[in-house]
């Protein structure tokens, strides 16, 4: 499938790009993950610290192991400071 | 029942023109950016267009239903704010005090942890830094 990824924050700046189209068969979140680390060496500083990453698939916050199903968007962001 | 998201400043007064008819008891909360160090210049907070306004919306209609709001307003802004500035506001409107606290209280435990906004720190000299997630926000939200 093809999904959209999209970064924010610091994520964001360490990949270089706000978003991307990327083309994966992973089962999860977690997995898109590992795909995408091994993009580039931005990839990898992005997401070198699991534990602070979050995510949204189609705007929704969901769990990095669950099933990701056939989304149009999944965005990757550190811990939300709004407020 | 508004939420939104904008980069301009906001009118309190404008904003509660209205707001909460009928109700016993309305409380706002209005977030200002603070300086604690002695040298900051502004914040910057950069947001999720499209998921932002729907987790506002999803989580004002939550706390209507659970703190029996007749009314609710949030406006979150984004962008560039200086000290000073105003960075958000959360109005509610209940037939008592309690619950219109409550309710406030809860909006703004959860914008936040869980709002998607992410807020960058601006220093007079020029140089950034992204604001870390703090663990008593997170602890903050585990009461409710």
């Amino acid at each position: 499938m093809t999904v959209e990824v999209l970064y924010f924050a610091w994520m964001r700046e360490r990949v270089g790009h706000p978003r991307e189209t990327v083309r994966t068969d992973a089962a999860t979140p977690r997995a898109l993950i590992a795909q995408l680390a091994a993009l580039s060496e931005g990839h990898a500083a992005a997401f070198a610290d699991g534990a602070v990453v979050r995510c949204a698939v189609d705007q929704v916050l969901t769990d990095l192991d669950a099933p990701l199903g056939q989304p149009r968007e999944v965005a990757f962001f550190p811990p939300m400071t709004g407020g | 029942m508004v939420a939104r998201v904008q980069a301009e400043p906001f009118d309190l007064s404008a904003e509660m023109a209205g707001f909460g008819a009928g109700a016993g008891a309305v409380v706002t909360f209005t977030g200002v950016v603070r300086d604690d160090g002695g040298d900051l210049a502004a914040l910057e907070i950069e947001h999720y267009p499209g998921m932002t306004e729907a987790a506002l919306r999803d989580h004002g209609l939550t706390a209507a239903a659970r703190f029996g709001l007749s009314d609710w307003r949030i406006v979150h802004r984004y962008g560039r704010i200086p000290v000073g500035g105003q960075i958000m506001m959360v109005a509610t409107a209940a037939r008592h005090r309690r619950a219109a606290f409550d309710g406030a209280d809860f909006l703004m435990d959860w914008l936040k942890s869980r709002a998607p906004f992410w807020k960058r720190e601006i220093a007079r000299d020029g140089s950034a830094s992204w604001v870390a997630a703090r663990a008593a926000d997170e602890d903050a939200l585990s009461r409710w």
